[in-house]
């Protein structure tokens, strides 16, 4: 085995989205309420043959079928176990507080994509959740909004209606999830569906059947069809990848699906479906944000990561902050490129915020439910 | 300036009362020392002086060791281990319940950061005393013949490195196989073996079963040198060690000496390089490098030498230096002024020979004994850098390109006290384990301790080992097998 660094070897491709960002994109404290913005940037604009021609070129695979992806996952550097739950163990003793925990508290606020999946949701309580998102906490106009709200593909229509012009993002959760088991085709549709009904976040499972099983070329080819399904140009939808990490098994596997979710053509990675225990973790996710940083250092490009499920308070959610400070470092402390996949965080969050701006702490009879 | 500063965290000074000043411990009782001698125990990362502690001189040394003697033949002896356990147990529990004051007063007195002496120092010394009360009475399971005896009254010299801790390996140890103890904390550091002393006090532990002298290296030759002490255990400096091998030849005093290193961290190219990055970080900056088992340097297979050299820069410039008892902290200020001075000295020799020398970027403060996170690329094996213990937080670099040149280099040292081996290959790390020459070899970890595992030396790094059953052997003598 080899390790594969890249560090400063590989030539880099265009990506103006990225360069505009860093230029003049709103950094994380501003524009939080702002009704326009609506522009992803993590990921590139790449073509899908762009994107493919990238991979073998990272890869140094001439063909990029399960062996040649199986030799270069498997020559990325391993993770030792103990010593990354002693990492997360270790940034989670670290102590925010007074002006930080405030800063940290709206910027969770802003990461928020505020989520409902259940199968009894109804077109109701996404409008509920919608009025929520824009308007977290009624008594303060201060509040930040969330940065999307999440629902099934079949309610998108009732998330975007409620969220146009808001600047909020409508996220679905397409391709059969959370399993993915149906035929390529039907993923497909569902994908198109949603970004018909104007979603502009796609939230995609990986097969994982597929992946553990060394079918890599299939996860491939998936992830990077969703990519195209998604549309293309600066308003295509944007494409979070799931990689259900919680059936994943090792941490090598959360590393190299990481990589193989990049390579083709992912926006965000994305810890879990939130439908399967374990869901997010903090190690995981430090994890995940070193293949991005890593990708990242090879090729220029800025991909985000959605911690998801089980983040349920502010306490837990600053873990992931300073994780994501002393990892990635701060050109990722925002919402286009780190999110939260919660619904009961929020709430959490506009406590310890009422209670750090009041001194008093009202308790949840406050908070609106949903 | 980041837009996400964390803000100040200080931990509370409040828990923890200091006096104006320390009397000696013998006997169950604090006084004073004969001549009235004291001497100023000062924080490191301010320059405040903290309190005044007694000097003991050649009397008080006397005094306690005739206490510890009286104490050994009246009460520790005699007592079944059953009864010795559950007073180390009660030490156990009082050390858990009271951590949080000795972790500050171990921050303020030696000026590691609060997270190290709240994580690691105290916790690990409370896990010391845990242990070897399970030892108390099971000693004849020891290993050691069927019915081993203590030595009697135990000399220990313990540094400034990890006061309280390295009071536990001591005292935990000698207190289970029957011993009773004058021990003598470091000079710069005294204040956490104190107020240990009024926790023995709490735990009715019998008169003179611990006494506690305070002082300078003259009070340690004093103890060591006693007619009637039967066991010493240092750990320190190598010259002192060896000073105090010659002192006590030929005489019937039992001896083991924990002493200086100069440690190999050793990365293969198939090392789980992100937890190898922060491997050799707790390797060598942990308690800012200050540990006689430190990864002080670093080999890394060439191939991957420079990837894991500019990871690791990118790391450290994340390292928080700064005010030890802000809970954030990493690293914090080195113990004194004699010791940056030997720090810096070593330091300088460094690119005066020809290494390139790198300081992570870090404001330090303008009070107290700071030294920045110090990195030296281009190193030789000749180079004094790399030979010489340092003691402080500043890390060479060297190569290799095959596991044999790895081992030559790690060998080549007149140390052998620790070694560290980071790779995914499980029958390589045996190899490697196999060929070092290093009481302590760690794999794909490092700086990990534990009560039930031996820790000791090779070579100039001295001989016994401390910790789990092996460290019972230091403290009894053979019994009928």
């Amino acid at each position: 085995m080899t390790i594969r660094l890249f560090v400063g070897t590989m030539p880099r491709m265009t990506h103006s989205a990225t360069d505009a960002r860093t230029a003049s994109g709103p950094a994380a404290g501003e524009g939080s309420t702002g009704t326009v913005a609506l522009h992803h940037t993590a990921g590139t604009q790449a073509s899908g043959a762009e994107i493919v021609a990238q991979a073998h070129h990272l890869t140094g695979q001439a063909t990029l079928d399960d062996a040649g992806l199986a030799r270069y996952l498997r020559g990325l550097p391993g993770v030792d176990k103990v010593g990354a739950d002693g990492r997360a163990q270790m940034l989670g003793t670290r102590s925010i507080k007074t002006s930080a925990k405030a800063w940290a508290l709206d910027a969770t606020v802003r990461m928020i994509d505020l989520t409902t999946l259940e199968g009894a949701d109804t077109p109701g309580k996404v409008a509920s959740l919608a009025a929520k998102a824009k308007n977290p906490d009624p008594n303060d106009p201060d509040c930040p909004r969330v940065a999307a709200v999440c629902v099934y593909g079949d309610l998108v229509p009732h998330a975007t209606a409620a969220l146009e012009g808001t600047g909020i993002h409508v996220a679905a959760v397409a391709t059969a999830f959370p399993s993915g088991r149906a035929s390529r085709e039907v993923r497909l549709l569902d994908t198109r569906e949603a970004v018909a009904a104007g979603a502009d976040e796609i939230d995609m499972v990986i097969d994982r059947g597929a992946f553990l099983s060394g079918r890599f070329s299939a996860v491939f080819e998936d992830i990077l069809a969703v990519r195209e399904a998604c549309g293309t140009g600066p308003d295509r939808a944007h494409l979070k990848v799931i990689l259900e990490t919680g059936e994943l098994a090792t941490y090598d596997n959360v590393r190299r699906a990481s990589w193989l979710a990049m390579l083709a053509g992912a926006d965000f990675i994305k810890t879990s479906t939130g439908k399967v225990a374990p869901a997010a973790t903090l190690p995981v996710t430090i994890v995940m944000l070193e293949a991005v940083r890593d990708f990242h250092r090879a090729t220029g490009v800025h991909i985000g990561v959605k911690p998801a499920g089980g983040i349920a308070t502010a306490k837990d959610a600053m873990k992931y902050l300073v994780a994501v400070n002393e990892t990635v470092g701060e050109d990722w402390l925002n919402p286009d490129l780190f999110r939260f996949g919660a619904s009961s965080l929020l709430n959490d969050v506009l406590m310890q915020r009422h209670k750090l701006r009041t001194g008093v702490y009202s308790g949840p009879d406050y908070i609106s439910v949903g | 300036m980041s837009i996400f500063e964390y803000a100040p965290a200080p931990e509370s000074r409040a828990v923890v009362d200091i006096a104006s000043s320390y009397g000696l411990f013998i006997d169950g009782e604090f006084g004073d020392a004969a001549d009235g001698a004291v001497l100023k125990t000062l924080n490191p990362a301010t320059e405040e002086v903290l309190t005044e502690v007694a000097v003991g001189g050649e009397s008080d040394v006397d005094r306690a060791v005739r206490a510890a003697r009286r104490a050994h033949d009246k009460v520790w002896g005699p007592m079944p281990g059953s009864e010795r356990a559950k007073y180390l147990f009660r030490i156990a529990r009082l050390l858990a319940e009271r951590s949080r004051e000795f972790a500050v007063l171990e921050t303020l007195d030696n000026g590691k950061p609060i997270r190290e002496s709240r994580d690691v120092d105290v916790p690990t010394a409370a896990a010391h005393f845990f242990y070897y009360a399970g030892w108390a009475d099971k000693l004849e399971h020891a290993g050691l013949g069927r019915d081993p005896r203590p030595h009697g009254v135990a000399a220990q010299v313990i540094p400034w490195n990890f006061p309280l801790l390295m009071l536990a390996w001591k005292v935990a140890p000698a207190l289970a196989a029957g011993n009773t103890v004058v021990l003598k904390p470091a000079e710069t550091t005294p204040l956490s073996a104190l107020l240990f002393a009024d926790l023995l006090r709490q735990a009715e532990l019998p008169p003179g079963v611990v006494n506690i002298v305070t002082g300078a290296r003259e009070t340690g030759s004093f103890l060591v040198n006693h007619p009637d002490v039967d066991k010493i255990a240092f750990t320190g400096s190598t010259p002192v060690g060896k000073r105090i091998a010659r002192e006590v030849a030929g005489s019937r005093k039992s001896l083991t000496l924990e002493l200086g290193g100069k440690a190999a961290n050793i990365i293969f190219d198939d090392a789980p390089v992100d937890q190898a990055i922060e491997g050799i970080v707790n390797g060598i900056f942990f308690n800012q490098g200050q540990v006689c088992c430190a990864g002080s340097r670093l080999l890394v297979q060439e191939s991957v030498a420079q990837e894991v050299v500019e990871r690791l820069k990118a790391r450290l410039s994340t390292l928080r230096v700064g005010d030890p008892m802000d809970k954030n902290t990493d690293v914090g200020a080195v113990n004194s002024a004699q010791q940056l001075e030997r720090i810096t000295r070593i330091t300088d020799t460094g690119a005066v020979e020809g290494a390139t020398r790198w300081s992570a970027p870090c404001e330090l403060p303008d009070r107290g004994y700071w030294f920045a996170p110090t990195v030296f690329t281009d190193v030789s094996t000749a180079h004094t850098i790399a030979r010489e213990e340092i003691f402080g937080p500043v890390l060479s670099v060297l190569t290799f390109r095959t596991p044999a040149e790895a081992v030559a280099k790690a060998n080549n040292t007149p140390y052998g006290l620790s070694a560290g081996i980071w790779t995914e290959k499980g029958s390589r790390i045996l190899w490697m384990a196999d060929q070092l020459r290093a009481g302590v070899v760690w794999a794909n970890t490092f700086n990990r301790f534990d009560p039930t595992s031996p820790f000791g030396g090779y070579k100039e790094s001295g001989y016994g080992r401390e910790g789990g059953r092996h460290g019972l052997a230091a403290y009894l003598q053979e019994g009928a097998l």
